[in-house]
């Protein structure tokens, strides 16, 4: 077993003057000391990408910035779904003995590090160079595409997409992190501005700047104990031309495997927090991990089934809808506020039980996933 | 491996495809190899052009100034009638299922492929 024994996480937004490296520190310290560790006593790191600063090593990098000398120590890519691979493969390290304490970091600048298109061109690039690329597609296009195909399988309608938006721009104004404070309405989303239709602005996420790290440990460093449970991937293809029927996605492949790793079953979840970086992406992940039946997962939320006060609170911190998305810190806030969660310290955004949580994270245009059960134990 | 005829990517007004002569898979990607069992055994066509619409997404916001001049344009998934799924171009009021056709026309400064609806 291993247990997330710290977590860190920056407000998003404008971190005018910060680099990649200052906001991934920023994000470490606060890891480190909320497990009660020294720096000398981290002997693992992993760390993501940064589209704004590009580095062959960037973990080495980092450790000299931060001043650690690791006895293991790389970086991750995986697009969306690198904060919970590391997670996953800090998780097996510690398990195999390689290290004691790794930490875990993202962090980047992209707000304001670069121009907007920029940020949407370095992020178009896991489209095919030659097949893709060249026709002039963006993230949201690719995502549109998928989301016309599912909206077209299942009878999803625009409005139904909107209620993810406005779900997470709800949990967002309790969190003082969180890159927007507005409260916004399905109206409010249908009326934004046409970004790659189906999807209009407000589907989409923003680009942040931002950091997010956890410590994973091999023994509990405090009295809180979370633990890794059990966790899994899937890759089926990387670009949208080549990707499966949208019955055999890679999501309900790593779901699956992730269930019997950790021996739960969806019943057993009691907080949810899965990858948003469309509100398309949100809809198909809940839907295909068996949170929400097919096509009902935008009822559900009306419900407010996913709400902090629901049967199954989701991303309460706002997600990368409206907490804000930095890259690969993006989808580590989702952890670091499952964590907060497990461990009764999210204050007003506190849940009534969040004892067993599922997370998931997608890569690429739903190509790259890691699904994981993280578990409190007294 | 028979010789590699000029695509669309390579500025011809064609669509080229694979297929494997061990497995018979079809590929659309260039490979010289078959991605579905790894043999070298690989013919190429020209496609029909000829397809039903699999996806659409209306692009209304382009990165670059190049692609910014032609918004919006319609980024099309199709499925081809030798059986491959292909990503283009085409009119903006395409829905999914509908049976289309590819011509050619200049997007940022080179040639792709365009659907259009077959009347």
């Amino acid at each position: 077993m291993s247990f997330i024994t710290g977590v860190g996480l920056t407000s998003f937004g404008k971190h005018e003057g910060s680099s990649s490296l200052d906001l991934m520190s920023k994000a470490a310290e606060l890891a480190i000391a909320d497990a009660g560790l020294k720096r000398a006593e981290i002997d693992g790191i992993l760390c993501g990408y940064s589209t704004v600063s590009p580095h062959i090593m960037l973990a080495t990098v980092f450790a000299e910035h931060f001043g650690i000398q690791p006895s293991y120590a790389h970086a991750v890519q995986v697009g969306g779904a690198t904060g919970l691979a590391m997670t996953m493969l800090a998780h097996h390290l510690v398990e195999a003995g390689v290290a004691k304490h790794v930490l875990v970091v993202g962090g980047e600048n992209r707000l304001t590090g670069q121009s907007r298109d920029a940020s949407i061109l370095a992020l178009a690039q896991v489209g095919h160079p030659d097949y893709e690329v060249t026709l002039g597609p963006t993230i949201p296009a690719y995502y549109g595409l998928v989301a016309s195909r599912y909206m077209h399988e299942y009878g999803v309608t625009q409005e139904d997409l909107a209620e993810f938006a406005v779900l997470m721009r709800s949990h967002a104004l309790t969190h003082p992190g969180a890159q927007f404070h507005e409260a916004i309405t399905v109206a409010d989303v249908m009326a934004s501005k046409p970004v790659a239709m189906p999807l209009k602005l407000l589907d989409c996420c923003p680009v942040s700047d931002g950091g997010a790290a956890f410590v994973i440990s091999r023994e509990r460093t405090g009295t809180s104990g979370v633990q890794v449970r059990g966790c899994a991937q899937a890759h089926t293809h990387q670009h949208v031309t080549t990707a499966p029927a949208l019955s055999e996605l890679g999501a309900e492949i790593a779901i699956a495997k992730a269930k019997a790793a950790a021996g739960l079953a969806i019943s057993d979840v009691r907080y949810a927090a899965v990858y948003d970086s469309f509100t398309i992406t949100l809809a198909m992940l809940l839907e295909d991990l068996g949170l929400a039946k097919r096509g009902e997962a935008a009822a559900k939320v009306r419900s407010g089934h996913f709400g902090r006060d629901g049967a199954m609170p989701l991303n309460t911190h706002g997600g990368l809808l409206s907490y804000g998305h930095c890259g690969v810190g993006g989808a580590m806030a989702h952890l670091v506020e499952t964590h907060l969660q497990m461990t009764d310290r999210a204050g007003n955004r506190q849940v009534r039980d969040a004892s067993i949580a599922l997370l998931h994270g997608d890569g690429g245009v739903l190509s790259s996933h890691v699904s994981m059960f993280l578990e409190r134990v007294r | 491996m028979s010789e590699r005829l000029a695509d669309w990517t390579k500025g011809a007004e064609a669509i080229v495809y694979q297929t494997c002569g061990a497995c018979g898979k079809v590929q659309y990607f260039h490979s010289g190899f078959c991605a579905a069992c790894g043999a070298q055994d690989l013919e190429e066509h020209r496609g029909s052009g000829a397809g039903t619409v699999y996806a659409t997404s209306l692009v209304c916001r382009a990165a670059t100034p190049e692609t910014r001049a032609h918004v919006p344009y319609n980024i099309v998934l199709v499925d081809t009638a030798e059986g491959f799924r292909m990503m283009a171009h085409g009119d903006n009021d395409l829905a999914i299922g509908d049976a289309v056709a590819a011509r050619y026309q200049p997007f940022a400064g080179r040639l792709v492929p365009y659907f259009t609806k077959v009347k």
